[in-house]
């Protein structure tokens, strides 16, 4: 395992050598929380919507009608456990609950005092944010319709509460996302890069003409680079806390553990780009492409998986941060623990097993 | 004779390195100059000079009667550079590579394609116009950046380093193609490490650590030395000097 | 002794046949040079040898390994210099001497005794802390050999190691070699001097991918077919034309003389009339030996 040392003493003293690089690896991250932090609401369509109907009425399904004709609800796809709204959304079955007391249709008649309850998951603050609004929306028509123009029902009002993120702030939403992206940026990207450095300068054939086998060569080279990536990591989740104030509910032991694996996902992506290159520009430029670009466009970090066409819903399988990204914001904002995130977990794991696998398997360092 | 490069007490200064130090030269119009000298001995820096690329730090010099301070734009137009770097685009063919590097010599349509047509003929260029410049072998590389530094027909050539790494048969058909150049009156201005090449030149420069040693028809230095051949007098002449750090 | 044997090696690249059945042996204590046009197949060669391409057929062996199979044993043995400039520019002299002296597994205290010695020969110690990509191109290219030597191995093969260094810098760069020959080492280097062939113990000619021909260098000249006469007169443009319009001999500019070749058995007196017709004095010329690179120039010609 010396030589390995040998190989990442020499990868650190590249990345100090070279100051500019190294300033980019550390203010990127920082400038991109900024923007991403401060970044605008999107549209937000088929939001899952539970429906706790103890009404029962005529005018209580009419409503609910109302909500999934609207075009912006849909139900969920298992029935909701009756007695806990809080539980159906940490479940994630759905993104809101909404609560209707017995009376309401006593109430639509009577124009007496009645009030809707709607609970919504505010950890994704695009979604939680549409829901409020949309669901005021359809509450106004449903009164609309039932009354002569100009008379207005001051009788029934719906109380919204927001779990989790209750201030909606798309910070908190977006900030656990950076961290993927980031950490798939340093770890692809760079580690194609470096590897396709040596290739081009020529040094990886007197590299491989020293008695060092191709695995040691890649270890000793993603070391340094797996540090710069938890060092981002890091840096950004202490600007996030301290800067926007982002809350962090979970285990930092389990976070740090799901980051290894995903990053180990994004090194053997890195390894596997840089077996198809030869060179740098052309590293940079597929990494971005096959790695970075699918972590922010195809996750779920900014545009939401469901309202994706179908192709692409399928190829966001298999991209790591789609799953990273769930995992890092139940444990964030959530507080979430293995019980409710094993899913996530399993087809993380898989997922980077089969890649490692892959790159693995490609890796065989000949030079022509 | 008129003269194609005069230079005197030319001096490039790189913070407190000095890489050329009070060089004087004159190169007649016409003549096959070899700029000689120990790697690191600031041949480059002075080409560079002398092309309009590096504004020098004292000294005064005139290429092609340009004044190399005042001038440079007009020098540039005037004179033919190949440098040591590989200067082609690799993905662009022969005849792209020619016809991008005649446009920006703003060379008229017309002219240009018969120009390119004459170029890649005379150096017997023709079969491999149509092929990437990086897919060529080295030799044929050298003779396409040869014909774009001959598109806008100079009346100086400078050459750094134009065949290394070139085999002997190549090397001799490449300086072939240089001394009919040389007879139609183009004054050659050249770097090289084959000393083989050197002594086909009319007179050689030796400069080491930023000063040029000698200047003289080889044949001369070779007897003022008491040496067999040139590569000899070019080591015994470094060796005195202390070594080429 | 032999130490490095390859035969039957072929390797294509698509269509295009890099090597074409060579075969060659390299001993302990000789230095073999590899001469060839652009493209020949030499480094192809090389990287097989050095395990860093799979070639399609044939065999190498290094000290009885086979490179195919044992390459991590061969390792050791080896020291490879490559063509490009293979050296981290960003890291110092000693910096690159110390990361490949780590990965032969030296330890420090061995690295500094084998430093000295490397700092003696190659002249570098004053550039200790220069980083790589700013030494001269002569410097760089004994850095390089330094790091392949690091290891003390016994089987050297450079590709062009001095092509664009000064004659100087080639001149102290051979003496190294010409040291590792008496130390017994293996040297197979490639070049495009034809001075530096002078100095092999064995050259080979090579032409797309074949072996044109092997032998010391005094072997090789000796296969130099017709006569060669040195004329002492400037090698004019009007007067090489005037020669070149001769039939049967060819001339080339020499220096600042002529060289006419003829053919066969054929002798300058049959050509004596038609130099005289172009104005040349039959008397300034003389017959020389051939040189290493007239043969050169005949083979690669046919």
């Amino acid at each position: 395992m010396d030589k390995v040392g040998y190989i990442a003493r020499k990868e650190v003293r590249h990345i100090l050598r070279d100051p500019r690089s190294l300033m980019i690896a550390i203010l990127i991250p920082i400038l991109m929380t900024l923007l991403y932090g401060y970044a605008i609401n999107l549209d937000t369509k088929n939001i899952k919507l539970a429906v706790l109907d103890f009404d029962r009425t005529v005018d209580s399904r009419e409503l609910v009608a109302k909500f999934y004709n609207s075009g912006y609800f849909l139900e969920p796809e298992t029935t909701p456990i009756l007695s806990d709204p809080e539980r159906i959304l940490k479940s994630g079955q759905a993104h809101a609950v909404l609560i209707m007391p017995s009376g309401f249709a006593k109430a639509v008649t009577n124009f007496s005092q009645y009030e809707l309850g709607m609970l919504i998951d505010g950890a994704d603050a695009n979604v939680a944010a549409a829901t409020a609004s949309y669901s005021r929306i359809v509450m106004g028509r449903f009164i609309e319709d039932r009354l002569p123009s100009g008379f207005e029902l001051p009788g029934v009002r719906i109380s919204q509460q927001v779990l989790y993120n209750s201030d909606l702030e798309s910070s908190h939403f977006f900030v656990p996302g950076l961290i993927a992206v980031i950490l798939m940026m340093i770890s692809a990207l760079l580690t194609s890069v470096t590897i396709a450095r040596e290739k081009e300068t020529g040094t990886m054939e007197q590299l491989l003409t020293s008695p060092v086998s191709p695995r040691q060569i890649i270890i000793g080279k993603v070391i340094p680079y797996i540090a710069l990536a938890l060092l981002d990591a890091v840096l950004i989740l202490v600007f996030a806390v301290l800067h926007f104030g982002v809350p962090f509910a979970g285990s930092v032991t389990l976070l740090l553990f799901f980051g290894l694996i995903y990053i180990v996902a994004a090194l053997s992506l890195g390894i596997l780009i840089s077996t198809l290159v030869a060179t740098q520009q052309v590293a940079m430029m597929m990494a971005q492409l096959v790695t970075v670009l699918p972590s922010v466009m195809l996750s779920g970090y900014i545009f939401e998986i469901k309202n994706m066409p179908a192709v692409l819903r399928y190829v966001s399988h298999i991209v790591p941060a789609r799953y990273f990204i769930r995992i890092i914001r139940g444990i964030m904002l959530k507080g979430s623990d293995m019980s409710v995130l094993w899913g996530e977990a399993a087809f993380l794991v898989v997922l980077t097993v089969v890649l490692l696998a892959i790159a693995s398997k490609r890796f065989q360092l000949k030079i022509g | 004779m008129e003269n194609a490069v005069v230079i005197d007490r030319l001096t490039k200064k790189f913070g407190d390195f000095t890489a050329v130090d009070e060089i004087g030269l004159t190169v007649q119009k016409g003549e096959i100059f070899g700029f000689l000298g120990a790697n690191g001995a600031g041949k480059t820096t002075a080409i560079r000079m002398l092309c309009g690329l590096l504004l020098p730090t004292s000294g005064s010099g005139s290429v092609g009667g340009f004044d190399i301070y005042k001038e440079t734009e007009r020098i540039k137009k005037s004179i033919g550079y190949m440098s040591q770097k590989f200067s082609l685009y690799q993905d662009l063919t022969g005849d792209e590579n020619l016809w991008f590097y005649g446009s920006v010599y703003q060379i008229p349509r017309r002219d240009l394609r018969k120009r390119m047509e004459e170029l890649t003929e005379t150096l017997g260029l023709s079969e491999f116009t149509n092929r990437p410049a990086g897919s060529l072998p080295v030799g044929w590389r050298q003779r396409l950046a040869l014909a774009t530094a001959l598109l806008h027909r100079p009346k100086i050539l400078f050459l750094d380093e134009p065949t290394a790494g070139i085999d002997p048969v190549f090397r001799r058909r490449f300086w072939e193609i240089l001394y009919r150049l040389a007879d139609e009156g183009t004054t050659l201005f050249v770097t090289t490490h084959y000393m083989d090449e050197a002594e086909f030149c009319r007179r050689i420069s030796i400069m080491h650590q930023g000063k040029i040693i000698e200047v003289g028809k080889p044949q001369d230095l070779i007897a003022r030395y008491d040496q067999p051949n040139l590569q000899e007098t070019f080591i015994t002449l470094i060796s005195q000097e202390g070594g080429n750090g | 002794m032999s130490i490095v044997e390859v035969s039957n090696l072929y390797k294509t690249y698509g269509p295009f046949e890099a090597v074409d059945n060579f075969s060659f042996s390299a001993n302990k204590g000789e230095i073999l040079s590899l001469v060839g046009p652009d493209g020949a197949g030499k480094t192809s060669i090389f990287r097989a040898v050095c395990g860093l391409i799979k070639y399609d057929s044939g065999q190498i062996k290094i000290a009885s390994f086979d490179v195919s199979r044992d390459f991590e044993k061969i390792k050791p043995l080896l020291g490879y210099m490559p063509q490009t400039f293979s050296l981290y520019p960003d890291l110092s002299v000693e910096e690159n001497l110390y990361f490949y002296a780590g990965l032969f597994g030296l330890k420090r205290q061995q690295f500094d005794e084998k430093k000295k010695l490397l700092y003696q020969f190659s002249g570098l110690g004053p550039f200790h802390n220069r980083h790589a990509g700013a030494l001269s191109g002569g410097m760089k290219q004994k850095l390089a050999l330094s790091c392949a030597l690091v290891h003390d191995p016994e089987v050297f093969v450079l590709d062009e190691p001095t092509t664009g260094v000064d004659p100087l810098s080639r001149r102290q760069f051979w003496d190294i070699l010409k040291n590792l020959r008496a130390e017994g080492s293996a040297i197979i280097v490639s070049t495009p001097y034809i001075d530096e062939l002078e100095l092999s113990d064995r050259v080979i000619f090579i032409y797309r991918g074949s072996k044109m021909a092997e032998g010391t260098p005094g072997e090789l000249v000796q296969k130099f077919v017709g006569q060669v006469y040195q004329l002492d007169l400037l090698p004019t443009s009007e007067r090489m034309q005037q020669l070149n319009k001769i039939e049967g001999i060819t001339s080339r500019r020499f220096g600042a003389s002529v060289h006419i070749y003829t053919r066969g058995s054929h002798t300058i007196e049959e050509y004596h009339d038609d130099l005289r017709r172009i104005g040349i004095d039959p008397d300034l010329i003389t017959p020389v030996q051939p040189e290493l690179e007239d043969t050169f120039i005949q083979f690669m010609g046919n």
